[in-house]
């Protein structure tokens, strides 16, 4: 029962990379589009599009109701649900499934699980996976010191039901706990209607390594080796690479090892990744998390494997056992992208949404977006343009073939992140590897990114 | 009456958070610089200030409605 109609419930440049895909298999298309986004390329691209609402995603892109009842009305079999919107929310696809479709992705109790940060260690545990030190479940506040005592300082708090960095805080002695703790609670109440929380020891200065995997729901898994993701601000990824520099072969296989084991102890099914926190000091990783979708950064990981990941996820969502076998899967050169947003880097990187007056594109670059001449940018949605992929033998090879890319693009009409990339591909730290996940804020304090004289 | 524009398009808010009062209301002062609402863009908020004195007449834009750039948000008596 392979997917004959495709439901998008997305937008942006992931919905362009679904229809895409969707394309290469022979699926029809039907895009989902808000009352602002009618003229997004992804509409002009799919075979059909439905409106689901006004502007305002609340009402729109996350009102499950409005999202399915179009999915059912449209004739689809099946609905994709992208990143971010609704493509963790275990109801969503709960929902979908209820109207008979298929969700392209996970079961809605894995989404669930995974989705907890609680539930998630466990899992992660009972499968062999390193993880943090933490708190064994959700506590209360109030309990909150105690445990940090037999975890040790610094400790990270975290809303239990949380996820994108919201609700963390960092205590550094037991007074921080205890007045951060409260207030963590309240956070979380507000922002999740759960005020459960979670200790875990703080790993100073890590580099963020995860780890793709593919599975197709009856126990068999694969992984497509792993992502380096430590460039980020405000938790945000900015650059990611494929693979990640410097590792010790024997700590890429155990990590790539532990990532299958997880997959396979959740019968996951689908595209997913595994986070990790990695003390290149002390060669160790620790589990952090697991995403239940596919990821902004796939393309660096299809980049060094060649393989389709959207497609896969949607020939395994027809029902297709995996498609991919491990010693099939393979790791060749080096692959870099860098995240183009509307947005002023010279500026507090203050949101810039314009009209397009002018686009141009090297020849043979990868470059995932959803921009087309004379497109205005709506300003209800986030930032994220599009991604630059390079792909080069070596890693100096693809920073600096990044470089040339990012010099030969050209987006007339808007303020962009390139001015960003730039700076970090001329920067002799990030061509040492010499960086983690609190280096760019730091580097970006201290005036590394200088408006370039005209 | 003056008009306060909206610097940026986006989605405007009468209130800090959802559940508080309005920044101002009909009869209120309003000084260069005070915030009489917000800007939502692209996930950013952004305060929109006033940029002469004078008295809060009303809200021209809906509360949590999208606005262009140059659109009236409020205007002042």
């Amino acid at each position: 029962m392979a997917i004959q109609k495709l439901f998008i419930a997305n937008r942006g440049e992931i919905a362009v990379r679904i229809i895409r895909a969707a394309q290469s298999l022979g699926i029809r298309t039907v895009q989902a589009h808000s009352e602002a986004d009618a003229d997004m390329l992804a509409v002009r691209l799919a075979d059909e599009a439905i409106c689901v609402g006004p502007a305002q995603a609340a009402k729109s892109y996350l009102n499950i109701e409005a999202v399915v009842a179009a999915a059912k009305a449209s004739g689809a079999d099946a609905v994709h649900p992208g990143y971010g919107f609704l493509a963790e929310n275990a109801g969503f696809a709960r929902a979908v499934e209820e109207a008979g479709l298929i969700f392209v992705g996970p079961t809605p109790e894995t989404i669930e699980r995974m989705g907890d940060k609680v539930a998630a260690k466990v899992a992660a545990k009972a499968a062999g996976v390193p993880t943090v030190p933490g708190s064994d479940g959700r506590i209360v506040a109030a309990e909150a010191v105690a445990i940090a005592e037999a975890i040790g300082y610094p400790v990270m708090i975290k809303a239990a039901a949380g996820g994108g960095g919201r609700g963390i805080r960092i205590a550094e002695t037991p007074e921080d706990l205890a007045r951060l703790a409260p207030q963590a609670r309240a956070e979380a109440e507000a922002a999740f209607g759960d005020g459960g929380l979670y200790l875990e020891r703080v790993i100073r200065n890590p580099r963020h390594i995860e780890v793709q995997i593919l599975g197709d729901g009856t126990g068999a898994a694969v992984h497509c080796f792993e992502r380096e993701c430590s460039l980020q601000r405000r938790r945000q990824k900015v650059w990611e690479e494929a693979p990640a520099f410097g590792l010790p072969e024997a700590t890429r296989k155990a990590l790539c090892d532990s990532a299958v084991a997880l997959a396979k102890a959740v019968n996951y099914r689908g595209a997913g990744t595994i986070e990790y926190l990695y003390d290149a000091a002390a060669d160790d990783f620790f589990f952090i998390e697991m995403n239940t979708r596919i990821q902004v950064e796939h393309p660096v990981t299809e980049m060094i494997t060649g393989l389709d990941l959207v497609a896969l996820m949607l020939r395994i969502a027809g029902g297709e056992p995996l498609p991919v076998t491990q010693d099939r899967i393979t790791c060749t050169g080096h692959a870099i992208e860098v995240r183009l947003n509307a947005e002023d880097p010279f500026m507090q990187f203050l949101p810039f949404p314009g009209k397009v007056a002018g686009l141009k594109i090297p020849e043979g670059v990868r470059f995932d977006h959803f921009l087309y001449e004379g497109y205005q940018i709506p300003p209800f949605y986030d930032s994220l343009l599009g991604k630059l992929i390079v792909h080069a033998p070596t890693r100096a090879g693809a920073i600096a073939l990044m470089a040339e890319t990012l010099k030969g693009i050209e987006i007339a009409g808007l303020k962009t992140t390139i001015p960003l990339h730039l700076a970090l591909a001329a920067d002799p730290g990030v061509a040492a590897g010499d960086f983690h996940t609190q280096w760019l804020e730091p580097w970006l304090a201290a005036g590394n990114l200088k408006p370039r004289a005209a | 009456m003056t008009d306060i524009l909206s610097p940026l398009p986006g989605t405007f808010y009468h209130k800090p958070s959802p559940d508080a009062a309005p920044f101002r209301a009909a009869g209120d002062a309003v000084a260069v610089g005070d915030t009489i609402g917000l800007i939502e863009v692209m996930k950013t908020f952004i305060e929109v200030q006033a940029e002469e004195a004078g008295t809060f007449a009303a809200y021209a834009a809906e509360d949590a409605g999208p606005v262009m750039a140059g659109e009236t948000l409020a205007t002042l008596a």
